[in-house]
């Protein structure tokens, strides 16, 4: 117990307290309390003495750190008798307005937590979908909300792990590919017990050691069962590293500016430092070496440890693809610095160009040969929500743990084990999405079919959205070179920015809202994400189907060019 | 250029950072170095899943036959799933099925047209994100079942369903808990989710015994006395977890003993988290479940005002046993509606529980009517694996309490037994040579000799001087005969090898 002597705010039983009280600043007072006694009955204490003191209109009594906070907890909380035989009550500060769990006494790291994704933007869009206006979200990457289909293969497998009786059936040929009948009884044969069963924590081995299989195949380099663990979506695996790394608020992270808020509200939740680098929106929204070293140097000087930093390729909200080369630096950088790198690499199936294919940050560490390969300590992230698949829903993802100390990998394991195991059916989507059908057979042709097609018409979908957006007046959008999102600047002009400082509003909040007033396109501001201070952004999806496309970006155009022609200077 | 060797030296005091002193960064070239991570990790323990199955994996990695009975698990044991949640699940993952000409062939009537009406919920299907604290549909179909299980009015924007009951139970927990001086009331024994939880979230743990004399039943003037010590000592008593029924204990709460509590929690102004997840899971007639909600409700003003209660329920238990699924859902009561929605935000930073774990929860709160075409096989297929689990708690108990040394409170509910076992001076101090405790030595001894895999009561927390162990109540019947049996024969030559 720490010592010394802490005061308890207190306010009379009775509002009518004489003056005297108010001012006297070392009224002798005693703590009644009711005798406290041992199993025994034996009393084992009775009263205490302390100092009442004033302090503004408040008064406060001194005491013990333990006293206090007997004295004021609970109903059994004694009364205070001042030495002139008035009584005072005690504020207690673990309820307020009756309540224990009320929002000014919650966890500090939650209240501070931020998330745009799901903020005020999306709030109202809900309410207005309510309402039964049509509202086109592209607030979220969440292909099958805005029509995607999912790949047949992996649904029709899923479906017989789900209800393992068709597989008994004579007739389920008519309706079930072989190979998906196949696949369904190799899956059920290694979920001993079927789906309904726990898995091990880290996710059944069979499909980890499919994902170690992927990713040798990806990157011509070894990859070990044992460092990866599957989660209910790549969001769990980022929160069980992060709640690793971050000891107390002088750990940072070195977070991209604009990032995906998962970061920045997992940092915040685990009580860390996010420590921002600002990507380079002139230059494609580059990396810059010299900005992440000005990032580091300044948090150091702050006194705090960068333990971590985050990249995500291809780019969330930028859509930037690194090239091998800003790889190559990001990695010598974690090195020379001695920082983890996390790698999210959702986004791995979904480039929409040539020039810059994806290239895992495993696969550059290899290349880089010694001393790199073997001491950069890199945890990369994949999941079953994006890509062509689109499995938001289903919650599948995993992460590579790369170079961690194997007591560290215990560690996050012990931690994975306190929620038993992610779900099944995100663990099936998984194995096919890591292992999908091969040449021969009876569904590769139609699997591969539904996949090039996403992907195709994904990228014509960049490009229109893209090109959508630099026809606007004062609007500038590099090209969604991956991921699945537009990140445009808007100059809105000065009168815009006033009427949203007017209404105590971002000007980018401003700007959003009206847009989902008036189209019920439903997007995220800029500052959700982060921006250089007095630039303004949004982030949009390219997500609507083609058909509905143009009609998605007329519909922009004429609300924009009504925008600015309101506000003009 | 400040280098990371540079920035090793941990012992640099820095004067913006008061009395802070910079932790160390990195060692033997690790950041991420088991030494270095964060403390609360460290200490969380997690004794379900700890030394013992970890030794159960590796033997049955070497090909020895393990009967896993550490967890509460039962499709793994030879549970089957009930038919007409999978064939509503099946089709909602592959709702093309429902356009096949032959879907009558395979699927109940009643199942396809729950699946149409559950995946034109989703909009988009189940391949996209809902709202963060579930489909709305399914929140108002939970919403619907409390309000007819404990007849009074539950709103669904107050429930929230997650991956599991056990990501609710860490959501409140995660809000409630501030710093190391906020408090958790915690039964011993507990369900290890609780205590390393709190580690987690860097709370205290106060601990109140459960009184196995009487039935593993409450100690009110106990529970009093942890409060008072707990304030002494500098704590906020912020919650208080009780499990009902009971787990590992097995126990079922009577009505007033939940009085009892909530009359406990309104005085000394206490978050109630009621672990309700085994309610379906009864297997006497005396103590039928009865929920907290009900009993606050009953107790009328202030209480059915004032106290705050979460409730947690699964689809991991009951009848269905869905734990692959990862369903379950918090009912929040009383608690502030800011506070909602921090929860809200906090939830959605993982954007949605699982779709598939959702939709059997919807099934579970919201089953099959008479007239429905399944009704009758659903209710078929519940009712006789009630009825197999209330034989097996008999079986396992009786079993246990035919052992020398051994006494077992009957598993009222749950799937839970929790016998105490006296183990001789020999066999403790054979323990203590090998630097284990002797609980999870016999347990050892046991997977060794057995292939039964079970949980120490150390992991569950154990009066002083008492020895126990959990084992479920879930092997099959035909095989649990086979179970006792091997347990009776290890126990008699483990209490001979060490007669005192």
């Amino acid at each position: 117990m720490i010592h010394g002597h802490y005061p308890i705010p207190v306010e009379p039983y009775n509002s009518a307290l004489p003056a005297t009280i108010w001012h006297n600043s070392s009224t002798r007072i005693s703590f009644y309390k009711k005798p406290r006694r041992d199993r025994s009955n034996q009393v084992i204490g009775i009263r205490r003495s302390s100092m009442l003191r004033s302090q503004g209109n408040k008064i406060f009594a001194l005491c013990s750190k333990a006293h206090a906070l007997a004295a004021l907890q609970g109903a059994n909380a004694p009364s205070i008798l001042g030495s002139d035989g008035v009584r005072f009550k005690s504020t207690n500060p673990n309820v307020k307005d009756g309540k224990v769990m009320h929002p000014e006494l919650l966890n500090q790291n939650v209240l501070d937590t931020q998330y745009a994704v799901r903020g005020e933007l999306y709030l109202r869009a809900e309410q207005l979908r309510k309402e039964g206006k049509e509202i086109i979200f592209t607030n979220v990457g969440n292909p099958h909300a805005l029509g995607a289909k999912p790949l047949t293969f992996p649904r029709q497998v899923i479906a017989l792990c789900a209800a393992p009786f068709l597989l008994e059936r004579p007739d389920v040929e008519q309706m079930f590919p072989r190979d998906a009948i196949a696949r369904a009884r190799k899956i059920l044969a290694s979920f001993k017990g079927g789906v309904g069963a726990y898995t091990d924590s880290r996710g059944n081995p069979l499909v980890r050691e499919e994902v170690a299989q992927f990713i040798e195949k990806r990157d011509g380099l070894p990859s070990n069962a044992d460092d990866i663990f599957l989660t209910d979506g790549a969001s769990v695996s980022v929160r069980l590293c992060l709640n690793a790394i971050i000891r107390d608020k002088w750990d940072g992270i070195l977070v991209p500016i604009p990032q995906y808020p998962l970061y920045s509200a997992s940092i915040t939740l685990y009580g860390g430092s996010l420590i921002p680098y600002y990507l380079d929106e002139k230059n494609n929204w580059g990396l810059s070496v010299e900005n992440l070293q000005a990032s580091v140097k300044k948090a150091r000087e702050e006194g705090k440890n960068c333990r971590g930093l985050v990249f995500i390729n291809p780019g969330n909200p930028t859509g930037t693809c690194l090239s091998k080369d800003d790889l190559k630096k990001l990695i010598k950088f974690a090195y020379d610095e001695k920082i983890v790198l996390m790698a999210d690499e959702v986004y791995q199936e979904n480039v929409y160009q040539d020039e810059r294919p994806f290239v895992s940050a495993k696969k550059v560490m290899a290349e880089m040969g010694e001393p790199y390969v073997s001491s950069v300590e890199l945890l990369s992230f994949h999941t079953v929500s994006k890509g062509s698949g689109g499995e938001c829903g289903l919650r599948g993802g995993y992460v590579e743990m790369t170079n961690i100390h194997p007591g560290a990998v215990e560690e996050v394991y012990k931690c994975a084990s306190i929620n038993l195991s992610p779900n099944t059916i995100g663990q099936i989507s998984m194995s096919i999405l890591v292992n999908p059908p091969v040449p021969g057979d009876e569904s590769y042709e139609l699997y591969m079919k539904e996949k090039s097609t996403e992907i195709a018409s994904l990228r014509r979908r960049a490009h229109m959205v893209t090109d959508g957006f630099n026809s606007l007046e004062g609007v500038f959008c590099q090209f969604t070179e991956g991921a699945m999102y537009a990140f445009p600047q808007i100059k809105l002009p000065k009168k815009a920015i006033e009427k949203a400082d007017s209404l105590g509003k971002a000007a980018d909040v401003f700007y959003c809202l009206r847009l989902l007033e008036a189209t019920g396109i439903s997007t995220v501001p800029g500052s959700g994400f982060g921006q250089e201070p007095g630039t303004f952004h949004l982030r949009t999806t390219i997500l609507p189907r083609e058909d509905v496309m143009q009609q998605f970006n007329d519909k922009f155009k004429t609300f924009h060019k009504a925008f600015m022609n309101e506000f003009r200077n | 250029m400040s280098t990371g060797t540079a920035q090793k030296s941990s012992d640099v005091s820095n004067d913006t950072r008061g009395v802070c002193v910079t932790l160390q960064n990195e060692k033997d070239g690790k950041v991420m170095h088991p030494d270095l991570i964060n403390p609360n990790i460290k200490v969380a323990q997690y004794a379900v899943r700890g030394e013992l199955y970890l030794r159960g994996e590796q033997l049955r990695q070497e090909g020895k036959e393990i009967i896993f009975t550490n967890v509460g698990n039962p499709h793994s044991l030879g549970g089957k799933p009930l038919t007409f949640t999978r064939q509503v699940i099946s089709l909602c993952t592959a709702p093309f099925l429902l356009d096949h000409p032959d879907v009558e062939k395979l699927f109940a009537p009643d199942a396809i047209a729950r699946a149409k009406k559950l995946t034109a919920s989703f909009k988009g299907g189940i391949g996209a994100y809902t709202d963060s604290r579930g489909n709305s549909m399914i929140r108002e179909e939970i919403s619907n079942f409390i309000q007819k299980r404990d007849g009074i009015p539950s709103n669904h924007n107050h429930v929230f369903m997650t991956d599991g009951a056990s990501v609710s139970v860490r959501m409140s927990l995660n809000a409630l808990i501030r710093n190391s001086n906020d408090g958790i009331l915690v039964p011993i024994p507990q369900y290890p989710l609780y205590s390393a939880s709190i580690s987690l979230y860097g709370g205290a743990l106060i601990p109140y015994y459960l009184d196995e004399d009487n039935a593993w039943g409450l100690d009110m003037p106990g529970l009093k006395t942890a409060v008072q010590e707990a304030r002494a000592a500098g704590k906020n008593v912020r919650g208080m977890v009780f499990i009902n029924p009971g787990n590992p204990t097995g126990q079922c709460l009577t009505h007033a003993n939940l009085c009892e509590l909530v009359k406990f929690a309104y005085n000394e102004n206490i978050v109630l988290m009621a672990d309700e997840v085994y309610q379906e899971n009864i297997y006497q007639d005396e103590h039928p479940f009865i929920s907290a909600k009900k009993a606050v409700y009953d107790m009328g003003a202030p209480y059915n005002e004032a106290v705050e209660l979460f409730s947690f329920h699964t689809i991991s238990k009951g009848t269905g046993g869905e734990c692959g699924l990862r369903g379950g859902y918090m009912e929040m009561v009383n608690i502030h509606p800011d506070t909602v929605a921090q929860m809200y935000k906090c939830a959605s930073i993982n954007l949605c529980p699982n779709t598939v774990g959702q939709i059997a929860v919807s099934v579970l709160v919201n089953p099959p009517a008479p007239g429905d075409h399944s009704y009758d096989m659903h209710v078929n297929e519940t009712t006789s694996e009630l009825h197999s689990l209330r034989r097996r708690a008999h079986m396992v108990t009786d079993a246990f309490n035919a052992l020398e040394g051994v006494s077992c409170n009957f598993t009222e509910g749950s799937m839970y037994s929790f016998p105490k076992i006296t183990l001789s001076a020999k066999a403790i101090e054979k323990a203590k040579s090998m630097g284990k405790a002797p609980d999870v030595y016999y347990c050892l001894r046991l997977l060794e000799t057995t292939g039964i895999s079970t949980v120490p009561g150390s992991g569950f927390g154990q009066k002083e001087g008492t020895f126990h162990l959990r084992t479920t109540i879930l092997p099959r019947e035909e095989v649990m005969d086979k179970f006792t049996k091997m347990f009776k024969t290890f126990h008699e030559s483990f209490m001979d090898e060490f007669r005192d």
